[in-house]
């Protein structure tokens, strides 16, 4: 066993349990401890190299009962790609009547993820 | 059956009641169901009844297709008054006033937010201060920005959330304000809603001062002792005009109150029933949950609970549960020997590890903090007193 030349403590956020991972890193590589699942490691794994995260967000809604329409990544995306996200997304309107699961963009800015409707939205 | 307000617990109740047979009647005043669950559209929703990560309205997609289609559902629809002797209770929508009767109710009528007015922050009264349930339907549902620059008091879950909302719909939001030396929300919210976006969270501090009228121009804020007072010297300004304020939920039990037991929530037992035995209640209302998989869990045993009394085949016993050292906040009040017990609690203080204690069981646990809600779920302890505490060890 080498000596931990790191240490770091991070959050684990895959679900609301919210385990803390200590993240040792040696000479040896990189040890995980503190996960009650094996998406904790990973996780840790991920955030030390890019960190992922699903966006929610909205779109506005044409004809709708609603305005808006509650939308979700169908995957994660890169972190550092979340602005570039919104801006696009602040762009779209979809036409009334929208199903919960519907599709809204495939592949949006190349992300290999879907923007998809959390929520149903009727016709006005 | 009559289950007054069709979030996750009366959903869940609705349920519940009917699998046992009641013919069951959901109401609630918006004009559709799912509660707070449809302004909640960032994903964390139904990790433990589910096993998968949804949104906000997704889980209540999820829960709505569970409801059997002989429930009868009236959304639009305000229970005005619950005659609990006669039982009876007067609703109230665009059709018009109707009484109706039942044999049992679950009353899952959720929390609201505690307001700015209530913390008698000295200053004008100007346009721009905003709870986050406000701030959140605004942008989420009703599709408004509440301003361009903003500061949070509050470090709950919805503070937090909303921080990061506001922040990603293109507001400035110059930093999040807790008088609590720990931040009151989940530990992964903290760092998905403000680390990730390099909010500033301000620890042991709070607003002493809002000025600006008619639009809101600048917040003070200052850091405070242990004893919540402000230090002076340490003031700092913000110029923002919004304020977003989550300080907290109040469950809401004023139809209830005048005559089942209550403490902050609707006080009840470990099978959802209060101390009135035809009436039973579930989710906010009777303490302020983390997880609405818990709400959904409690909204279901009160409703099977419920149908079981209109049947007469429920017994319903009240035995105490103490709350013991290293508590701070326990749910249920009394423990029904009929069905498993779930305890719901708050620690008082952040621990590493611990040993809670739940009557005879024993059960290890690590890193607590008083913002998260710790579960423990046991076989009917079988005593006719049930403490439960919790010991760093
Ligand atoms: C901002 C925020 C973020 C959250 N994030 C998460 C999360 O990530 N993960 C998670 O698991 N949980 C989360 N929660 C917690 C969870 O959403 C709630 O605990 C749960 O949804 C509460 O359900 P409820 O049924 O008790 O109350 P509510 O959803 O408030 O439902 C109560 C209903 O009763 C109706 N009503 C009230 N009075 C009457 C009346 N007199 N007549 C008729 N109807 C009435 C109301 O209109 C409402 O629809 C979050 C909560 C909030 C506020």
């Amino acid at each position: 066993m080498g000596k931990a030349k790191r240490i770091e403590k991070i959050k684990c956020i895959r679900c609301p349990l919210g385990c803390t991972l200590k993240i040792k890193i040696s000479e040896d590589g990189i040890e995980i401890e503190g996960n009650r699942c094996p998406r904790g490691v990973e996780f840790a794994m991920q955030e030390l190299k890019d960190p992922m995260r699903i966006l929610t967000t909205s779109v506005k809604v044409v004809g709708g009962k609603l305005p808006l329409v509650s939308v979700k990544t169908s995957g994660t995306v890169p972190r550092s790609k979340i602005h570039d996200l919104m801006g696009h997304i602040k762009k779209i309107k979809i036409r009334a009547p929208i199903k919960i699961g519907d599709v809204i963009e495939k592949n949006i800015l190349g992300l290999g993820v879907d923007l998809v409707a959390t929520r149903d939205c009727d016709e006005r | 059956m009559l289950v007054v307000g069709a979030g996750a617990a009366g959903m869940a109740a609705a349920k519940g009641a009917s699998e046992k047979g009641a013919h069951v009647l959901l109401v609630d005043n918006e004009e559709w169901i799912g509660g707070i669950l449809q302004q909640c559209i960032h994903n964390g929703f139904g990790v433990h009844r589910y096993k998968k990560e949804l949104t906000g309205p997704e889980f209540a997609a999820e829960l709505k297709s569970e409801i059997p289609s002989d429930v009868e559902v009236k959304t639009g629809t305000f229970a005005h008054e619950i005659v609990p002797n006669e039982k009876r209770a007067i609703l109230v929508s665009r059709e018009g006033i109707e009484e109706v009767s039942y044999e049992s109710l679950v009353y899952a009528t959720g929390a609201r937010e505690r307001t700015f007015q209530s913390l008698m922050v000295p200053g004008t009264r100007p346009a721009g201060i905003y709870t986050a349930g406000q701030a959140q339907r605004l942008i989420n549902i009703e599709g408004y920005l509440p301003g361009k620059r903003a500061l949070v008091l509050g470090s709950g879950d919805v503070g937090l959330i909303m921080a990061r909302r506001m922040y990603l719909e293109g507001m400035e939001v110059v930093g999040v304000v807790e008088r609590l030396p720990y931040p009151g929300g989940l530990r992964r919210n903290v760092k998905q809603c403000l680390e990730d976006f390099d909010i500033p969270l301000y620890l042991s501090h709070t607003v002493i001062r809002v000025e600006g009228y008619p639009r809101l121009e600048k917040v003070i804020v200052a850091k405070v002792d242990g004893n919540f007072r402000p230090i002076p010297g340490t003031e700092r300004e913000f110029h923002v005009d919004t304020l977003v304020v989550s300080v907290g939920l109040i469950p809401v039990k004023k139809l209830v109150a005048d005559f089942v037991k209550v403490r902050s929530g609707v006080l009840v037992s470990s099978s959802g029933q209060t101390s009135v035995d035809s009436i039973f209640a579930a989710g906010n209302v009777t303490t302020i949950f983390d997880l609405v998989d818990y709400v959904a869990k409690e909204g279901e045993k009160a409703g099977r609970s419920a149908a079981l009394l209109a049947k007469g085949e429920f017994r319903g016993e009240r035995l105490p549960i103490r709350k013991g050292k290293g508590v701070k906040i326990l749910h249920p009040e009394w423990y029904d020997p009929s069905v498993p017990l779930s305890v719901y609690l708050r620690v008082e203080k952040p621990m590493e590890k611990a040993l809670i204690r739940v009557g005879k069981y024993e059960i290890e646990a690590e890193d607590l903090t008083p913002a998260e809600m710790v579960n423990v779920d046991v076989e009917p302890p079988c005593e006719s007193e049930v403490s439960v505490s919790v010991t760093e060890v």
